[in-house]
């Protein structure tokens, strides 16, 4: 069996993914290869930190999936940071209430980029069973830029972990140079978002349009 | 004979190094690569979410200092009583003095406390 070498492709595109076929090649003789981009995502994808917050029933799922029996620490996401500044995932775990959006809002805009979004469950989706409250926000991605939807009500926790897995999966594809680079990379994406203020009858303004279009219904 | 703290000295240096590399590639990485993100909502005082009211260097009432001659008076004084008074036979009067001493410096405290209208209830 041939002597395994690993190594770091320095060239000049020091960021650009390597040639695959070329990379298996190498690996067929025994050569690994890898690019800084590739070891950088692979870093922070098995690295990520959720906030401990939970809003309603599904975060008693998310605490079950950060125990022993489901064990998230497996996929090296079971530090759960109680302060937004060491925290880089936000597990929307429940129904988001009116009351409670600013907030969440908030706690987002203070935690450090580069930052993720998990809506966990039917309520922070769209409302779930509670869409025609008027007290409830019928889904957080109206104001947060969502990266992974757990549908389920509550979702268990392989649900959640199936979306820590995509999410991983999300963040080892991103190209760190390029026009669709990840936002803390990118000057130009905002680091907040608007927090919505309590208005007389609704959150105003009642979505940030920037992030959600109300869906077109063809008839 | 080589000198055997030399090697200690190396090792020394490179676990601090081991342990400083790592941050310096992070620190580097951050400097030149991510962009800075300042904000309002960001530079803020946590306050779980919340708008965060007024600073966190506020001015605490000096007068706490009365509350702690009191817990002196009834608390930690308590403490010092029994075994005096379980050993009070056995004792030297030097040892006597020493603690009527204690006593009535704790006593002209809460006397101190009382003219100055402490223990009275608002």
């Amino acid at each position: 069996m041939a002597e395994r070498i690993f190594g770091l492709a320095l060239t000049p595109e020091i960021f650009v993914m390597i040639d695959e076929g070329l990379k298996s090649e190498l690996q067929k003789q025994g050569v690994y290869v890898t690019s800084l981009q590739e070891l950088y995502n692979w870093g922070r994808a098995n690295s990520v930190w959720p906030l401990t917050f939970g809003l309603a029933c599904c975060a008693i799922e998310m605490m079950a999936a950060s125990m022993s029996r489901f064990d998230l620490a497996r996929f090296g996401a079971e530090v759960f940071r109680p302060s937004p500044r060491q925290a880089d995932l936000m597990i929307v775990a429940g129904t988001v209430t009116k009351k409670m959006a600013p907030l969440v809002v908030r706690i987002y805009n203070q935690m450090p980029e580069p930052k993720y979004v998990i809506a966990m469950g039917s309520c922070a989706i769209s409302g779930g069973p509670f869409k025609q409250g008027y007290n409830v926000l019928k889904g957080i991605d109206r104001y947060l830029p969502v990266d992974v939807a757990i549908p389920g009500c509550p979702p268990r926790p392989e649900a959640l972990i199936h979306a820590i897995m995509t999410l991983q999966e999300k963040i080892r594809n991103q190209k760190l140079t390029g026009p669709d680079r990840p936002r803390h990379l990118n000057a130009e994406i905002e680091g907040e978002y608007p927090v919505p203020a309590y208005g007389e009858h609704d959150l105003e303004p009642p979505k940030n349009p920037e992030v959600w279009q109300p869906p077109m219904i063809k008839r | 004979m080589t000198n055997t703290y030399l090697v200690l000295v190396l090792l020394m240096a490179a676990a601090v190094g081991f342990a400083l590399a790592p941050l310096a590639a992070a620190w580097a990485w951050a400097r030149f690569f991510s962009p800075q993100k300042p904000g309002k909502d960001k530079n803020d005082t946590y306050e779980c979410g919340l708008a965060s009211k007024g600073d966190a260097w506020i001015h605490f009432r000096s007068e706490y200092y009365l509350y702690g001659i009191i817990f002196l008076v009834f608390d930690v004084e308590t403490i010092f009583l029994l075994p005096f008074a379980v050993s009070f036979t056995g004792l030297t009067v030097g040892a006597f003095v020493a603690m009527i001493v204690f006593l009535v410096l704790l006593v002209e405290g809460l006397v101190w406390a009382w003219r100055k209208g402490f223990l009275a209830w608002h």
